[in-house]
This record gives C-alpha cells, sequence and structure tokens, in this order.
C-alpha cells in the first residue's frame, strides 16, 4: 500500500517537473491568484486600522457645572462606566481644566489677567466619553439627558456634533460593507482564473488520462498525481506570493503610512509572516488539490 | 473465452455498428477480423474492453458479463486484456521505460516485479537501448513495439490488435507481425483488427470478416475475401 502511495507522490512529482511550460504558467496564475488574495488581506488590515484610527478621534464630552459635587461627577462617571456602549471615560477635575486653560493662554496677558481678577476658577470639570462604536453615541447621549443628572450637566457637546458624528459614522459602516464586498468580489474572480487554468492543464492530459484507463489504472492512482501536482502548484506559489510581498510592502509601507497614517504595512507583514504564509499556503494547496479533482472527475468516466 | 451474445450496438437510427454479432473465440486462439473501414471492427473491440456500451445482447469475458461490471471495477478485466492501437497511443510524458511500467504500476507490481519484467519485454521487442527515450523520440515501428511490451508486461490472457499496423511501412508491419505470432504461440490470445490483405492471407488462421455490421465470413484457415 505505501509502494502505492510513494508511486503516485512520485508521478506527481515528475509529471511537475516535465511538463515544463504548463507548470510555469499555471504557477503563474496562482501566483496572481493568491497575490490578489494576499493583497485583499493587506488592504482589509490597512482600512480597518484607518478607520479604527477615525473612529478613535470621535468622541462626546460632558461639561458639568462649576457647582457639581466631586461625589456627585464620581457616581455619574460609575453609571457610564456600567453602560455596555461606553469603551472609556477621562475624568477632566476642574483644577485640571484650570491649569491647561492657563497652560494654553499663558501668553495672553488680557486673559491671565482676568482669571487673576476673578479670583475663583470659572471652568467647570468635565467628562471625556469614548464609545465603542460610532453608532452608539446617540444612546449615550440619551442616557446623560435623563433628568436624574441635569442638575450636575452644563451641556453635552454631542447635540452640536450630532450631523457630524452620524455622518461619520455612515461613512465608516459603507466603507467597512464596500471593502468586504470588493474582496470577496476579487477573491471570487482569482479562484475562478486559477480553477480554470488548472482545468485547462489537465485538458492536455486528457488523451493520456484514457490511455490510463485502457492500460487498466484505477481511478485513484490516475487521480493520484494530478492531486499531487495541484498541491505542488499551491505550495509553490505561495512560496513565489511571498517573496513578492517583501519588496512591495518595503516600498508601500511607508508612503501607506504617511498617507492614511497608523499601521506600517512593512511591519505587519514582517511580524505576521508566518500567519500570512500559512494563510496563502492553506488556500494555495485547497484550491490546486479541489481544481485538479473537480477537473479531472469528467476524464474518467471512459 | 470470449463470448458475443447476439450484441447489437446501434448509435442512431441511421447508423448501425453492429447487428446481431455473435461469435466464440477459443483460449490462445490467434483471430483476425477484417472488414472495410467503418465495418465494425473497431466498435467490436471497443464493446469488449467496455469503452462502449452495446444496444442489446452480452459480451462475456469468461463468464464475467463486462457490461455489468460497475465503472469501478472494469479496470479489473482491463489489466487482462493488453491493447495495441494504429495510433500507440504511448504516454507521451513518460519515457519508454516508464510507459511500460505504468501497466504493471497500475496493476499493483512491485518494484522488484517491474525491474525483473520490464527489461525482460524490452529485450523481447527489441527496444532496450531506447529505454529512456521519449515516445515522441522514437520511430513509428519503435513506437508500436513499445506498446506492444506494455500491452504484454502484465502476461495478460488477450492481447487486442487494433489495425497495429495502419502507421507503419511494409518491414515495420512484417515484425510487428512476428512479434504478434510469438506472443501468441506463448499461449496468449490475440485478437486482431485489420484490413491488411497479405497479413491476413499469410497468418493461414482464423478470420473472421464483417460487413455493415454482420458477420458474414467465420473460417478456421481464413483467407481476406471481401
Amino acid at each position: 500500500m505505501s509502494a502505492y502511495y510513494s508511486r503516485i507522490i512520485k508521478a506527481g512529482f515528475i509529471n511537475f517537473t516535465r511538463n515544463g511550460w504548463v507548470t510555469l504558467a499555471t504557477v503563474m496564475i496562482m501566483v496572481i491568484t493568491l497575490f490578489v488574495i494576499g493583497s485583499i488581506m493587506l488592504s482589509n488590515v490597512l482600512l480597518v486600522s484607518v478607520l479604527t484610527r477615525i473612529e478613535k478621534k470621535v468622541d462626546v464630552s460632558i461639561y458639568l457645572k462649576t457647582t457639581a459635587q466631586e461625589e456627585d461627577i464620581l457616581i455619574l462617571k460609575s453609571k457610564l462606566e456600567n453602560l455596555p456602549e461606553v469603551d472609556e471615560i477621562r475624568y477632566t477635575t476642574r483644577e485640571e481644566a484650570l491649569s491647561s486653560f492657563m497652560e494654553r493662554h499663558k501668553n495672553n496677558a488680557l486673559i491671565t489677567q482676568s482669571l487673576d481678577e476673578l479670583g475663583d476658577n470659572p471652568l467647570g470639570a468635565s467628562l471625556n466619553v469614548h464609545a465603542k462604536n460610532s453608532e452608539q453615541y446617540e444612546s449615550v447621549a440619551m442616557f446623560l439627558s435623563s433628568p436624574a443628572f441635569s442638575s450636575i450637566i452644563d451641556k453635552i457637546n454631542y447635540f452640536q456634533n450630532k450631523i457630524v458624528i452620524e455622518r461619520l459614522s455612515n461613512i465608516l459602516t459603507t466603507s467597512r460593507r464596500a471593502g468586504f464586498g470588493i474582496s470577496l468580489v476579487l477573491a471570487v474572480i482569482a479562484v475562478l482564473v486559477a480553477f480554470n487554468t488548472i482545468r485547462l492543464a489537465i485538458y492536455t492530459s486528457k488523451d493520456e488520462i484514457s490511455v490510463m484507463r485502457l492500460v487498466g489504472a484505477k481511478n485513484s492512482f490516475i487521480r493520484g498525481p494530478f492531486i499531487v501536482e495541484g498541491i505542488l502548484y499551491g505550495i509553490i506559489s505561495a512560496f513565489v506570493t511571498m517573496v513578492a510581498f517583501y519588496p512591495l510592502t518595503l516600498w508601500l509601507g511607508p508612503k501607506a503610512e504617511f498617507f492614511f497614517g497608523g499601521l506600517n504595512l512593512f511591519e505587519y507583514y514582517i511580524s505576521n509572516f508566518f500567519q500570512f504564509f500559512i494563510i496563502l499556503l492553506f488556500i494555495g494547496t485547497i484550491l490546486g488539490s479541489f481544481s485538479s479533482f473537480i477537473a479531472i472527475r469528467r476524464y474518467l468516466k471512459v | 473465452m470470449i463470448y458475443f451474445d447476439h450484441v447489437s450496438k446501434v448509435y442512431s437510427p441511421t447508423s448501425t455498428a453492429l447487428d446481431d454479432v455473435s461469435f466464440t473465440i477459443e483460449p490462445k486462439e490467434f483471430i483476425s477480423i477484417v472488414g472495410k473501414s467503418g465495418a465494425g471492427k473497431t466498435t467490436l473491440l471497443k464493446l469488449l474492453l467496455a469503452e462502449e456500451k452495446p444496444s442489446s445482447g452480452r459480451v462475456f469475458f469468461e463468464s464475467q458479463n463486462v457490461h455489468s461490471l460497475p465503472r469501478t471495477a472494469i479496470h479489473k478485466i482491463r489489466r487482462r486484456i493488453g491493447t495495441i492501437f494504429q495510433d500507440f497511443r504511448l504516454l507521451a510524458s513518460k519515457t519508454c521505460y516508464e510507459n511500460i511500467a505504468f501497466a504493471m504500476e497500475a496493476s499493483g507490481s512491485t518494484d522488484e516485479e517491474i525491474e525483473a519484467d520490464v527489461p525482460q519485454v524490452m529485450d523481447l521487442v527489441g527496444l532496450m537501448n531506447k529505454a529512456w527515450h521519449f515516445p515522441h523520440e522514437l520511430s513509428g515501428g519503435e513506437k508500436q513495439r513499445a506498446a506492444i511490451a506494455r500491452a504484454i508486461v502484465n502476461r495478460p490472457d488477450v492481447i487486442i490488435a487494433d489495425e497495429p499496423t495502419g502507421n507503419l511501412d511494409p518491414i515495420n508491419t512484417w515484425e510487428i507481425i512476428e512479434l504478434l505470432k510469438k506472443i501468441n504461440s506463448m499461449g496468449t490470445t490475440v485478437i486482431l483488427a485489420t484490413h491488411a490483405k497479405d497479413i491476413i492471407n499469410s497468418l493461414d488462421k482464423r478470420v473472421i470478416t464483417i460487413e455493415d455490421g454482420k458477420i458474414i465470413r467465420d473460417a478456421k484457415r481464413g483467407r481476406y475475401v471481401l
């Protein structure tokens, strides 16, 4: 039985090396396919990082009345923290607000003088709320507008920024959906092209397959080497694609970082090298062997 | 050993390849099937190999109805029948040696058997010095000898030769026929389909003549008469 499998594997390797041009053409197409899939993965990483950064910039500030007591503020803060939508809250006390205000306007004599004349701190404390998702600010704002808090809350800037936040949130959602949709379409096209190339490669062997049948070979014995060949296409193509991504991300990484901000693609590629390689290898071998399996089926019916 | 029982093959209402054909082939016979092109010779052989299904009737190999076998078991019959064709049908991507070894690999022979038997049959057909040549590097006669070596290497019970000399010059033709006679003398049944008059007349063996899908003559020591 082991001779049976070693013969199949050996025949697969021999076919792979002997069918030079067919092998080269098929590997090239597979490389393009895997390259498209890899690029989709990288652009999704970039898109997600950009969108997350934009999302992080959105927040809601709650300005509290100067008369609000610290313990009431802390109660409000802990209630907010218990909301499932809230990601992070930053509390700025009255003193902190004043010192940062002074710091900002230290060169403006008029303002510093006016503050000195006032004698008292005119600024209220504030709470800065980050939601997990930009769509959730609405419900956070609803929660805050309940009459229980009206005694300590001066104003919530959500209501001024409402339109901007909603529009941004729509853009983020649409971008994610569009990114997913485009990725899916491109991936399907790439897979179909690779599948058809392997079909053509096997089509060139259809006479050989019928001869093998007539000589008395079992279907599995004929099919085996073709599947081995398909797996080899996948492995070689995954290697070539990984190598091709090195100079590409090296060149593109700093440019994309400058343009979109945030993530450097090259660093991402290096730090996720093995995960990335395993995914391409998996897709490549599955695509290669499965295409061979499907393509050869019709020639085994003689 | 082989029995055609009222076999008909109709491709379409206007094209009948075989019409109620019955005959028996005994073990170790050398039988020639003659007829014009399109008489039904190739269809007859394809029915025996289960490449085609009959429209009616049955084909037996020993006691087995060939067409009642499932697709996954046909290879068992085919391993007992060696085939030789006019167009050689060698595997283009394999060397001469590998072509012959492939038939043995397919039938599950061990590596030791392959290493022992392949050189032996290559020697028998006179191809020892061409073992590592690919089919496109061989002449027509050499290709056909390689095909014969592949057909006999598994020691089949029957050899089917469908116009084996159709693409060969007279000298190579006689060499191939001599090889077939030698194989037959070693105890293998040979079924030769041809329309070469000289070959049939010199063989002096059983001849079945087919015309328009019907057997019109079956002579023990036949001659080519049409």
